[in-house]
């Protein structure tokens, strides 16, 4: 399902004396549908860059990066755009969103986008905000005026709201409480289980260790870091 | 799959100075396409050659009309021109009162759109200024006052209103927030989204504003002198940007 | 008659003039733009009317003058002295023995016929002007036909008083091409710019543009299906001569509030009395 070959990435900071810096030389692996992956190497490795690659949010210099036999590193921005609407989710740490724009809104968007109806997106949305515990006085409100762990799990049900068939999670159960992890685990563990292909960071040993089928430590493509 | 807009070599100079030179892109149905750069890199040039308000000097903007496909709309004949501009096409303004009939009411300046397109039913014209007017969060009560009476953001989301109604296919709207509180902004912002989604627009956005085209904008062109430095998946753009002008204006911007 | 050319105006002036007639008789309803000339009165006086009548008038013809329907008011007066003396034609109040009549913001009651010519004094020529401004932007509109705007008058008019409240220069199409100022006069006349036997000249002298409609001319006023056109007058009938189809003019009669209608045409009244027609305020 994702497939990564010969990866290399390098940033050029013009404005700081041209200076080129490696980031990622030469990753190859492969994801399979119903696998979890999880990408392991110490903080600065590269894990959220990498995935940032994947996702297309950062340019790939060298290799392909193919998802659902679309090969992202050449592909047009209009290629990604439909893979990410209708493949390729992405559960990153940050919220953004419009401002002022209700939180039942926000959740409901990815799957609106993939017209469908809004009653129907709606009605998904609530039970995912019920299910990660968001308060139902919440849910006319913006998601910007809310906490961190708030924001986060906002976050996840917009995340999961449509059930990609490939999904990029990045720390999806930092600064969660016990409860909520254990909703985000078992969100994870139903997508595995439908067949998606997914790639995550987590820090938290013991949910890596429940839901990823293998690790990969980025720390080996990472120049200057490899042992 | 046919873009609705392809743009090709489009060039414009004053004189011996650049408006823009060698731009090329096509916009495919339901596209949103940011254009940034700073005051003077030559973007609102370049919308005002698209938009066929400015001719310009080499190049071709080939739009996939409803009856006769891919035309150049450079070369077509100005009356053509001026229908497509009032039926597939909207161009919303910066300054409202630039797109606006500031001494006809709300109604009447929605309307008016109907009207040239050969609506002749009062009744008919009222309602869909109305439900418009509903649409861009307009109170129905105001259909009959100007848009002196009304807000900056009113007076904005007023003009979009005016050029929806008609069931455009493409809007260009040059620095559509522009001097409205940030406030305003995020609900016109909001407001465009929806818009967009629901009627399956394509639009052409022209700002400075890096945070509208992060949230509106599906592509993004870096224009600077007139030229095209950079262009790609929005996001892409502004968080791995690759040409020093890009990187420039990318961290260039106050963080929150 | 020595010190003056015939109707005042020199011969080549008057070519200028008839050549821009001819040009708005094969273009009904489009505004010929000419070299309007100084004329021995202000602007805002009919010096767009005298220019064209000057350029139509010939020895034999018969020449009225009516301002509002009156032909005894002082603007009628002098432009009818004034071209008794430049031209030497005969004048005359009745319509009917007239072969050019000179009008401001009226159309006579009596049907026109064929051979005589009406010469409109018009002060603002452009329709769309009072909407949009500028002069090479309403070109333009009537060159591509984008008459949306007029509309957008007529829609502010229901919007603001519930029906279509603009009761005189009430615009109207010709032969489904030019939208056109039928100048002042009173919506009630609109039906008559239609089908016509009689020539229609208008002319603008301060913003210097002829325009016409030829004999028999299709033209039909701006509405919306739901609001159709009316050619409405005042509920009354003639004091004077009792008549009821006639456009009237009310007349406040002394200071307790009193008030009468009048015929606006004085040659129709005057006429109806003649023939013994009475109406309730005649002596």
């Amino acid at each position: 399902m994702i497939e990564l070959k010969d990866v290399s990435k390098t940033f050029t900071l013009h404005n700081q004396g041209s200076a080129v810096i490696e980031v990622i030389s030469n990753v190859s692996f492969a994801v399979a549908p119903g696998e979890c992956v999880a990408l392991t190497g110490a903080s600065g490795a590269g894990k959220s860059t990498l995935m940032r690659m994947i996702y297309g949010n950062y340019l790939t210099q060298t290799g392909e990066i193919c998802i659902d036999g679309l090969n992202i590193v050449q592909a047009k921005p209009r290629d990604i755009i439909k893979l990410r609407r209708d493949v390729l989710g992405y559960v990153s740490q940050f919220l953004r969103v419009v401002p002022r724009v209700p939180t039942l809104d926000v959740v409901a968007e990815p799957l609106r986008a993939l017209a469908v109806p809004a009653d129907e997106a709606q009605a998904r949305a609530k039970a995912l905000l019920t299910q990660l515990n968001i308060p139902e006085r919440l849910w006319s409100l913006s998601p910007t005026t809310f906490s961190g762990g708030e924001q986060q799990r906002v976050n996840i049900t917009r995340g999961f709201a449509h059930t990609y068939p490939a999904m990029l999670l990045d720390e999806p159960t930092a600064s969660l409480d016990a409860a909520n992890r254990e909703v985000v685990l078992s969100l994870i563990e139903d997508a595995k289980a439908r067949g998606a292909a997914i790639i995550g960071i987590f820090h938290d040993e013991a949910a890596r260790s429940r839901v990823c089928d293998r690790e990969i430590d980025v720390g080996r493509f990472t120049p200057g870091m490899a042992a | 799959m046919t873009p609705l807009l392809s743009v090709q070599g489009i060039a414009k100079r004053y004189g011996a100075h650049i408006g823009c030179a060698d731009v090329s892109f096509d916009l495919y149905p339901g596209e949103v396409m940011g254009i940034v750069g700073e005051s003077g890199s030559g973007k609102s040039t370049l919308l005002n050659c698209m938009a066929g308000h400015l001719v310009p000097d080499a190049g071709q903007v080939v739009f996939d009309t409803r009856t006769d496909g891919p035309r150049d709309t450079i070369t077509m004949s100005e009356p053509e021109r001026r229908m497509l501009g009032r039926t597939d096409w909207a161009f919303v303004h910066q300054h409202a009162r630039d797109g606006l009939r500031m001494g006809v009411s709300a109604g009447g300046n929605v309307g008016e759109r109907l009207m040239a397109v050969g609506e002749r039913n009062y009744g008919d014209i009222r309602d869909k200024a109305t439900d418009w007017l509903g649409r861009v969060e307009i109170d129905a009560s105001r259909v009959d006052d100007r848009p002196t009476t009304f807000s900056g953001g009113m007076q904005q989301r007023l003009q979009i209103a005016r050029n929806l109604v008609t069931g455009p296919r493409l809007v260009f709207m040059d620095e559509p927030t522009g001097g409205l509180d940030v406030s305003v902004q995020a609900r016109l912002l909001d407001l465009l989204r929806g818009l967009v989604r629901d009627m399956g627009l394509s639009a052409i956005i022209v700002t400075h504003d890096l945070a509208v085209v992060r949230l509106l904008a599906d592509r993004l062109m870096v224009m600077k002198s007139g030229r095209v430095v950079e262009a790609g998946l929005t996001d892409q753009v502004l968080d791995d940007p690759q040409h020093a002008y890009s990187q420039l204006l990318v961290s260039s911007v106050l963080q929150v | 008659m020595t010190e003056y050319n015939f109707a005042y105006l020199d011969e080549q002036t008057k070519r200028m003039i008839r050549r821009a007639i001819l040009k708005g008789l094969a273009i009904p309803g489009y505004q010929v733009p000419f070299a309007s000339r100084e004329m021995p009165m202000p602007y805002g006086w009919g010096t767009g009317g005298v220019q064209v009548s000057a350029a139509v008038l010939t020895p034999d013809d018969t020449f009225k003058v009516i301002d509002q329907g009156a032909d005894d008011t002082t603007n009628a007066v002098s432009i009818r002295t004034f071209f008794q003396r430049t031209a030497g034609v005969v004048t005359t109040t009745a319509t009917r023995d007239a072969t050019v009549i000179q009008t401001r913001h009226r159309i006579p009651e009596e049907p026109l016929h064929e051979g005589q010519i009406l010469v409109y004094q018009v002060p603002i020529p452009e329709p769309l002007r009072f909407l949009e401004p500028r002069e090479s932007e309403t070109r333009k509109m009537h060159s591509l036909e984008e008459y949306g705007l007029m509309h957008v008058k007529l829609y502010e008019d229901i919007s603001r008083h519930g029906h279509i409240a603009t009761s005189y220069a009430y615009p109207v199409k010709v032969e489904g091409r030019y939208v056109m100022d039928p100048s002042p006069i009173p919506k009630f006349d609109n039906p008559k710019l239609g089908d016509m036997a009689a020539i229609q000249l208008f002319g603008a002298g301060r913003e210097q543009r002829i325009y016409a409609l030829p004999p028999y001319t299709q033209v039909v006023s701006l509405d919306f299906e739901d609001h159709p056109f009316e050619a409405s007058k005042a509920n009354h009938c003639c004091g004077m001569c009792g008549a009821t189809d006639s456009y009237l003019d009310e007349l406040i009669i002394d200071d307790a509030g009193g008030r009468m209608f009048v015929c606006s045409d004085t040659d129709y009244c005057e006429a109806r009395q003649a023939m013994g027609h009475k109406g309730k305020d005649a002596a």
